[in-house]
Parts: structure tokens; sequence; C-alpha cells
């Protein structure tokens, strides 16, 4: 009982290895999986629910499928036919713009992924320049890039783009274009002029309460009605119009979460060196509340990049929509789940990398404060 | 730090200097601007539809609509008016938005609670699924469901069923109608007697509890009653209640409730996709609840479910509720992505075939959102209300 | 281990019996050979760097925390894995900690009689009856219908205690009572706690206050890396440290 009670000098007494059911494989399995018989019986389901579901799902997608040929002659094993994809997969990508083009959408999405490792990837200096490149820069090179029609490049319609580059299109330009307007708007929402704020909480509001889709026909529908006679604005671009309204009134309350968080003090601060509304905005408050919000920014680009599959129902063809047209092809009937599976399998690559981007840059932050 | 005081502006500043006459014309401005953007855009859109022949104004509604629909809940045919089209549509809209977010919370709680779960293998599983669903384009997931997973199920013939009530093939869910005769005006009765008399066991109980500390089951006697009285009507009025069963009758079944694909793909996609949010929602909202709250109410001596009843869940749905009611809005907008499958909600019927008949794109545009706007602004209007009569107390 | 379960300690039978007690967080050692016995009506602080395994110590004691080896009895029953002792003695035992831990959803008032109430079965007017009494015992009797947040971190504590006293506890446990108070709030609560030992209650208490431990303590235990290196009356303790670790403790602790 008195274990080593007279032996024992106080101080000395040393560090034993725990019971064997408490650490180790053992230890983690009793703790995690089998600590009583409810826990037991949980663990049981899970391990029948993997069974149900990853068992059939791996033999499908990948012991029984088809993965070469060019046909639907070439899919004969029963599982997955891959080979759908492989076919379609220029369009899936590039939609119908001209092969021998396709170096452009090449270039302009290598130069992309460059620009967003120098906006991210925390070892490379320069952000702020970075970020100027990536709002400024960059669109003007991707736009004279994509469409063509100086500098020697043959133009394209943009009713030819389509496919993952269109669905990067509509995100990225939906959250560069929608920026520095959400930015205005969040600033007008608590601005002390009452006429600017009714309308900024007024456009805002309206955004946010409407469906994206609605947004979208608005645009398709309304909006050649509004311009004059004789205007005519692409389809793309209308939806581009709809989607920026929408979007920057999501981006205005994320960037006036950021303003609402910054300490009084730095306002106060701010007002007694002397400096002016838009001096205090731009050199103090607003760099500040941006560097809080990335997280937000990001979360609602996420969103947005979900919500670009809607412009499928006012006729363009992004990934989605091209994915669902070529299921129609006669020729390939029957492959929608291959043809939903790699659409969700690219989109889910996205999206899952950007929230897990997002919660990094949290963690990060908020280590920051505590210190 | 009070430095800023002694830079105040001389009494007679000039127009320009001062920054409050600054501010009004700036805000003049603002409106002017505005104010003509609208004109501009009206005179427009006057000019363009007067060009087009299209007429203005709300009369249409009154017109003949002329077409059919493929699900509505009230009497609807082609020689209904376009207003009784608006009707039909946002009943259905509502329709699907309120089956999604049963089962979206059903799901969701379930979810959010599994995530929770000491049990690693449950836990993860929950994790896989929020990670999945969450990350997956809503539409994709609603095509997904209608194009690529219903057209395995069966034929009418060979239906999955389930007691030979429900039927699940191809052309939807069959479930059977009740169809209650005379009588069954007792066992509605004996309910409402039961739900007023579950009110007063649960105040005689607490008031009991206060005055000898004596505590009572009341939920276990609530649902006692609330399960045994109606039942007990039930039988005495000799059973006033039949099912109509989906029947088989040539291809396809006839009778019961008939839940359309489209209805049941939409449906369980939306429910599906905001469990998600709802699980993440409810396993934050939990956590949000400090271990210290657990350990000190361990320490009176209460037990781990009183602690779940009387400290933890009351703090959690403080942060839980007001997130997921935003959620249940979430769901009723994303509900208008029933066009892509042709399920006839509000914006397919209305600002779809409405408006390609009519033409009349800035009413039924501004009707459609109206209606959206007007849902989302009552919910957080009622959000606020909340808000303030619930946030703890501070200092 | 249930062969040696004593079910009622006759008088004089220590309130806290710790025997050989040991304890780890994964591969960490955090408890090593703990034996203690603490008398009935005994006042003890727990003093010791921080990271000694002070506070796991006495979370042993309402189960809180788990051990894995050894013999904890607090007041005649013995901690088992069996979750009726646990209620008994969690019925037993009060606690006082580090961050309060007030139910913020709850008034004070609501607070004190949430146990009474639900655990002892306590008419609601009797257990608000008790309430008062102690709210007036810790001098703030006024404040029993706001919400902990409008209160001090003083006047937060002090109703903590409030809230333990309204279970009549055989024991309380106090997890370092005054780390997370203002200084000018700690003499609020020191002095609460001084009178609470005038009634002669049973008290743990983990504390950094040396003040405390000099004119309350029967006894004061020092621990340092997970074992209890030296138990002693409080002005050997301070005066006359056995051991070198003590010493070093003492000299770090009050040269401020």
């Amino acid at each position: 009982m008195s274990e080593g009670k007279t032996d024992y000098i106080p101080g000395q007494y040393p560090d034993l290895p725990p019971p064997i059911t408490e650490v180790g494989v053992v230890g983690w399995l009793r703790q995690n999986l089998f600590s009583n018989w409810w826990n037991t019986g949980l663990t049981f389901l899970g391990l029948y629910l993997v069974y149900l579901i990853f068992v059939p799902l791996i033999q499908w997608a990948i012991i029984d499928a088809d993965w070469v040929g060019d046909s639907r002659e070439a899919c004969t094993s029963g599982g997955a036919c891959w080979v759908f994809i492989r076919v379609r997969l220029d369009q899936f990508l590039y939609g119908f713009y001209p092969v021998g083009e396709q170096w452009r959408v090449n270039m302009t999405g290598l130069l992309l992924a460059a620009t967003i490792a120098w906006l991210t990837v925390p070892k490379i200096p320069g952000k702020r320049y970075a970020g100027l490149f990536a709002l400024v820069i960059f669109p003007v090179i991707a736009y004279l890039l994509l469409s063509g029609g100086s500098f020697g490049l043959e133009p394209v319609e943009t009713t030819l783009w389509g496919g993952l580059m269109l669905t990067l299109i509509l995100a990225l330009v939906g959250i560069v274009a929608a920026f520095p307007l959400g930015i205005l708007l969040a600033l007008g929402r608590r601005s002390k002029m009452p006429i600017v704020r009714a309308l900024s909480v007024a456009f805002i509001e309206l955004w946010r309460g409407v469906p994206l889709i609605t947004v979208l026909f608005m645009s398709s529908v309304m909006l050649p009605l509004f311009l004059p006679e004789g205007v005519n604005f692409d389809k793309l671009l209308r939806a581009l119009i709809g989607i920026v309204l929408f979007q920057s009134a999501y981006i205005a309350e994320v960037v006036r979460s950021g303003l609402q968080a910054i300490p009084k003090g730095q306002y106060e601060a701010a007002d007694a060196l002397g400096l002016s509304y838009w001096k205090k905005m731009g050199l103090i408050i607003l760099p500040q509340a941006l560097k809080l919000v990335i997280p937000g920014i990001v979360n609602t680009f996420n969103e947005l990049f979900k919500d670009t599959t809607l412009v499928m129902i006012i006729g363009l063809l992004d990934l989605l929509a091209i994915i669902k047209a070529a299921l129609e092809d006669p020729n390939w009937l029957g492959y929608s789940i291959e043809g939903y599976t790699f659409a969700g399998l690219v989109f889910w690559l996205f999206c899952f990398g950007m929230s897990r981007y997002s919660m990094a840059i949290e963690r990060k932050l908020h280590t920051g404060h505590k210190r | 730090m009070s430095d800023a005081s002694s830079e105040k502006a001389p009494a007679a500043a000039s127009f320009w200097r001062d920054p409050e006459k600054r501010a009004w014309l700036f805000q003049v401005l603002v409106v002017a601007v505005v104010l003509a953007l609208f004109g501009y855009i009206f005179q427009n859109t006057l000019h363009n539809l007067e060009k087009r022949g299209i007429s203005t104004g709300f009369a249409f509604l009154n017109n003949e609509a002329g077409f059919g629909v493929l699900m509505s809940l009230i009497p609807y045919d082609e020689t209904y008016t376009f207003g009784r089209t608006f009707l039909v549509g946002l009943l259905n809209t509502l329709l699907v938005s309120a089956i999604g977010i049963v089962f979206a919370t059903l799901f969701g709680f379930i979810i959010g609670v599994a995530r929770l779960s000491s049990n690693w293998i449950i836990s993860r599983l929950a994790a896989l699924y929020i990670e999945i669903f969450r990350n997956l384009p809503l539409l994709l997931q609603i095509l997904f469901w209608y194009f690529a997973i219903l057209p395995l199920l069966p034929h009418p013939r060979q239906s999955i069923e389930l007691g030979e009530a429900v039927f699940l093939n191809k052309r939807g869910m069959y479930l059977p109608a009740p169809i209650t005769e005379s009588g069954f005006g007792w066992v509605l009765a004996a309910l409402g007697v039961a739900i007023v008399a579950s009110v007063f066991i649960a105040r005689w109980a607490r008031h009991r509890q206060d005055t000898t500390g004596q505590t009572f089951p009341v939920f276990w006697t609530s649902l006692g009653l609330i399960v045994f009285l109606p039942w007990l009507a039930f039988g005495i009025t000799g059973f006033p209640l039949s099912w109509e069963y989906p029947e088989l009758r040539g291809f396809n079944f006839r009778g019961g409730i008939t839940v359309i694909p489209e209805l049941f793909a939409l449906a369980l996609a939306l429910s599906i996709y905001t469990a998600a949010y709802i699980a993440e929602i409810v396993r934050s909202g939990i956590q949000s609840v400090s271990h210290g709250q657990t350990e000190a109410a361990y320490a009176l001596g209460l037990k781990p479910g009183q602690t779940l009843r009387l400290v933890i869940i009351p703090q959690a749905m403080r942060v839980i509720i007001p997130q997921l009611t935003s959620q249940y809005l979430n769901l009723t907008k994303n509900s208008s992505l029933a066009p892509a499958i042709g399920y006839p909600d509000l914006v397919a019927l209305f600002a779809g075939t409405t408006l390609n008949q009519t033409g009349q794109a800035v009413e039924i545009i501004g009707i459609t959102m109206g209606v959206y706007l007007t849902i989302s602004l009552s919910i957080s209007a009622f959000m606020n209300w909340y808000n303030k009569r619930m946030a703890l107390v501070e200092r | 281990m249930s062969e040696n379960k004593i079910h009622h300690a006759p008088e004089g039978l220590p309130a806290v019996q710790m025997q050989g007690v040991h304890k780890w967080y994964g591969e960490f050692h955090v408890l090593k050979n703990i034996n203690l016995d603490v008398a009935r009506g005994e006042r003890i602080v727990i003093c010791g760097p921080s990271g000694s395994g002070k506070s796991t110590m006495i979370r042993c004691i309402n189960r809180l925390e788990e051990h894995q080896k050894g013999h904890i009895v607090v007041d005649g029953t013995e901690l088992t894995n069996d979750v009726k002792n646990i209620e008994i003695i969690r019925r037993e035992v009060g606690m006082v900690f580090q961050h309060f831990n007030l139910f913020p959803h709850l008034t004070v008032l609501e607070n004190c009689t949430l146990a009474p109430i639900w655990v002892r079965k306590m008419p609601r007017a009797e257990a608000e009856e008790i309430a008062m009494h102690y709210l007036e015992k810790v001098r703030i009797p006024d404040q029993a219908n706001k919400y902990p947040g409008q209160l001090s971190g003083g006047q937060q504590q002090r109703v903590a205690i409030a809230r333990s006293l309204c279970m009549s506890p055989r024991i309380m446990l106090f997890d370092e009572p005054t780390s997370a108070l203002d200084p000018e709030m700690i003499k609020e609560v020191l002095d609460t706690m001084i009178e609470l030992a005038e009634t002669g209650m049973t008290m743990l208490v983990v504390t950094h206050e040396m003040g405390f431990a000099k004119t309350v303590a029967d006894r004061v235990v020092f621990m340092d890396g997970g074992e209890i290196i030296e138990v002693n009356e409080p002005h050997e303790f301070f005066n006359n440290p056995q051991h070198e670790r003590s010493q070093l403790f003492l000299s770090q602790i009050l040269q401020h």
C-alpha cells in the first residue's frame, strides 16, 4: 500500500511509465473506440458504415474502372468509365476555345498560379505589390491574352469560352471587381453621413436578401432594358455585372466586421495625427482591418466559387454546365455519375483547399493577437 | 492621446474647410448622382419597352396563364391567371423549403453531435460528411441526385417497397394518404386536450418543485398523454381513419401522396447540403460553452444529463439559434435553384415561364426579388429582436 | 479495489485520504505517489511552482480528474469508477475555481439555487433562503438579481464561494481562487475565505498567497514535479524549510 515510503527521498521520485492500458496503441484504442459498451457499439456501427460506403466506392471508382480508350466501347468492365472524362477533358477545361489558341489560356493560368503563390506563400516578400499586381495588372494582362484582338493575337469571342477556365474567370473577376466596391460600401455603412449610410445599407441588404439566381435573371433580362438603344453587353459581361453587384454586398459585410474589430484607439490615434479621412482609412485602419478579414474574404470567395455554377441557368457553359451538356451527347448517355463525380472532384479540391487555407490564416491571426 | 481636442476648427471656418458643410455637400452630390442614374435607367427602360411593344404595369397578373404546371398544392390548370401561377410557385417554394428545413435540422444536429463524439470513427465520419458536402456546389449536388442517382432507381413495377405502403421508383416517391372519416374530430380534440393537459402538468410540476423540491417526470408524462389520449379516442370512435395506399395501375402508381422526383431530389440535396453547415454550427455552439461550465456543474453535484439540460444547452442555444436561422434563410434562398431540374418553384414558374410568356421583366423580377427580400428582412428583424432579448448581460 | 471501501467514517477518521495516488497525462507522469491525510476541520494550503501538479491533485478529490493508481477516500467513500460514489462525493465536496465558472445565463441567485433545487431536491423558497444567507455571508446580498457578467471579478468569486456553500459541503476545495483577480480584489476574497475557515470548514487551498497560508493554514503542503516534497506547519515551513526545493521556491516567491 505505502509503497516506497521508507526508502523514499522527496524530490527523487522517478518518472514511471504509465499503465499499459493508458497509452500507446492499446490506450488509444481503449480511450477513443472502446471506453465502454456504448462506445464499442458506435465503433462497430462506424466500421460497418465505412464498409458499406468505401468498399463499393473503391471497387467502382478504381478497381473495376476503365481508364483508356476513345469511345464508350472501351468501357466494358462495369466500373466507372473514366474514358468519357479523358475524351472530353479538353472541352471541360477550355470550353470551345480554339485548340490552336489554348496556350494563351495556359499562360494566363500559369501567371495566375504564380500570382497566387506570391500572395499566399509567406516566404515571398512584397505582399503589398503582389496585391496591387493581382488586383490591377494581372486582370489587364489576362484580358488581353484571353480575348485577343491586339498584339497580333487572334480575337476569341466570349461565347467560345467555357469549362473550368470560365468558372475561374467568373469567380476571379467576381472577387477582384467586387473588392473595391465592397470596401466603399463598408466605409459607407460606417460613415457618419446619414444619406451615404442609408444608401449603403439599402444596397447591401437588397443584394444579401435575394438569391443569386434572381440577380442573374435580372442581369440577363432586365439589364438590356436599362441600356440605351444600340448598346449591348455580351452574355458573359451581363452575368459578371450581376455577380459583382451581388458579391460586393457580401464583401462589404466582411470588411465591416474587420472595421468594427479595430480598437477605437486606432481611430483616435489617427485623428490625433491630423490625418484626413481617406488617409486615416487608407494608411491606418484599412490595412489592419483587411488583414483581419482575410479568412472571411477567402470564405466568401469559396461560396462565390461554388455559386458560379448558377450561370448554367442563364446559358453560360461553365465547368458544371459543359459537363452536363456533354452528358446529353447521345454517344455518351448514361455516364452521369462519372461526369458529376469529376466535376465534384475539381470543385471540391478548390473549395477544400481554400477553406483549409482560410483556417490556417485564422489560426495564425489568433496566435498573433494573443501575444 | 488628448491632444486631439486642441485641433478643433475655429469658429468661422470658410465653407470648404468646415467638415460638416463638406459632408452635406458630398451627400447632396451622391443623391444627385443616384437620382440621375435612376432617371437614366428609367428613360432607357421606357424607351426600350415601347420599342419592343411590351406593356407595363401589373395588369398581366389577371390574364389567363395558358400553361399547366407539374405540381400544385392548390387547384390549378391552364385557365387560371398568372396571379394564380405566382401563388402556386410561392407555395411550392415554401413547401420545399419547409421539408428541407425539417430534414436539414434533423441531419445537422445528428451529425454535429456525432462530430463531438468521443468515438474516433464516428467523429471522423461526421467530419468527412461535413467536409465533402460543404465544399461541393449545391447545384452540382442537385443535378447529381436528380440526373445521376434517381435514374438508377427501379421502374415502378420493381419499386423499392417499405411495408407495402411507401414506394420509391424512378417516377418519385409514393406515400399513403390519410383519409379521415366522421369522428376523427374527436381524435384531434383528444390531442388538443393532451397538449393542454401537458402544459398544466408542466406548470403544476414546476410549482410543486418550487414548494416541495420534488421533481416530476414532466417529459415522459406529457409524451405518454400526447400519445395515449388520441389513441384512446381513436379506439373509442371506432378507428375513423383509413389510409389510401398507392397502388400500381398499369405503368404507374395511383392514389396516395405522390412526391415528384424533382421535389424529392431538390429537398434531398438542400437537406444534405445545409445539414453540413448546421452540423458545424451545432458543434461550434456546444464547444463555445467553456469546459469550466461543465466542471463547475459537476463539482456542484449535477449529473451529466442535468448539466447538459440546465447549463450547456441553454448557453449553446444562444449561439446556435441566430446562425441556424440564417441557414434556414439560406436554404429558402437556395431553393431557387429549382429551375435547374424543373421543380415548379417561384423562380421557375414566375421568373421563368411567366416572364417568357409576358416579357414583363421589370415587374416580374421586381415581384420575385420582393418576395425573397420580404422573407429575408422579416427574419433578420426577428433575429435582431431575439439577439437583444437573449444577449448575456455584461457590464 | 472495493474490498477496502469504508462506508461511513467514524469521527476522527480523515476527511480525505490519498494513498499512493499516481496519475499520467499520456506519457507524462503528473502525480507521483501522493500520500496525504486531511483531518476533519483541517485547513491545508498547497503551494509549489506552476506545473507541479497541485491543481491536478485537488481536482482528483472530486473526480474532475481520474487517478490511475492508488486510493482516494473522501469522507468515507472511495472514489472508483462507480458513478454513485462520484455523485455522493461531489455532493459533499464544494469547489471554487480560478476563473469562477459562474453560469452566465443565470442570475446570481439562480446560480446559488440551481444545485440545491436539482441535486438536493429542495423547495425553491428554502433554497433561496439559504442562498440569501450565504450571499449575506459573502456580503453581496444586494447583487442577487444581477447576472454574473455585471459583477466585478472579486464579486464573482465571492458568489462562486456562496454557490458552493449552498450545497452545505463538508469539504471545500479552492483551485487558485485569487490568481485571476486584480490586486485590489484579492483581499475581499481572502477575507471571505478566512471567515469561512473560522467556521471550522475542512479546506484544501491551492494558492500563492503566502500571507493567507501563514494566518489560516494548519499545514502547508509543498509540491514539485508531481510529488509532495514537504508537509509542515506554516511557521516551520516558512522559517525553516526542510528541503532545498522548498527553500528555493520560498526565496523566489518571497522576493517581492
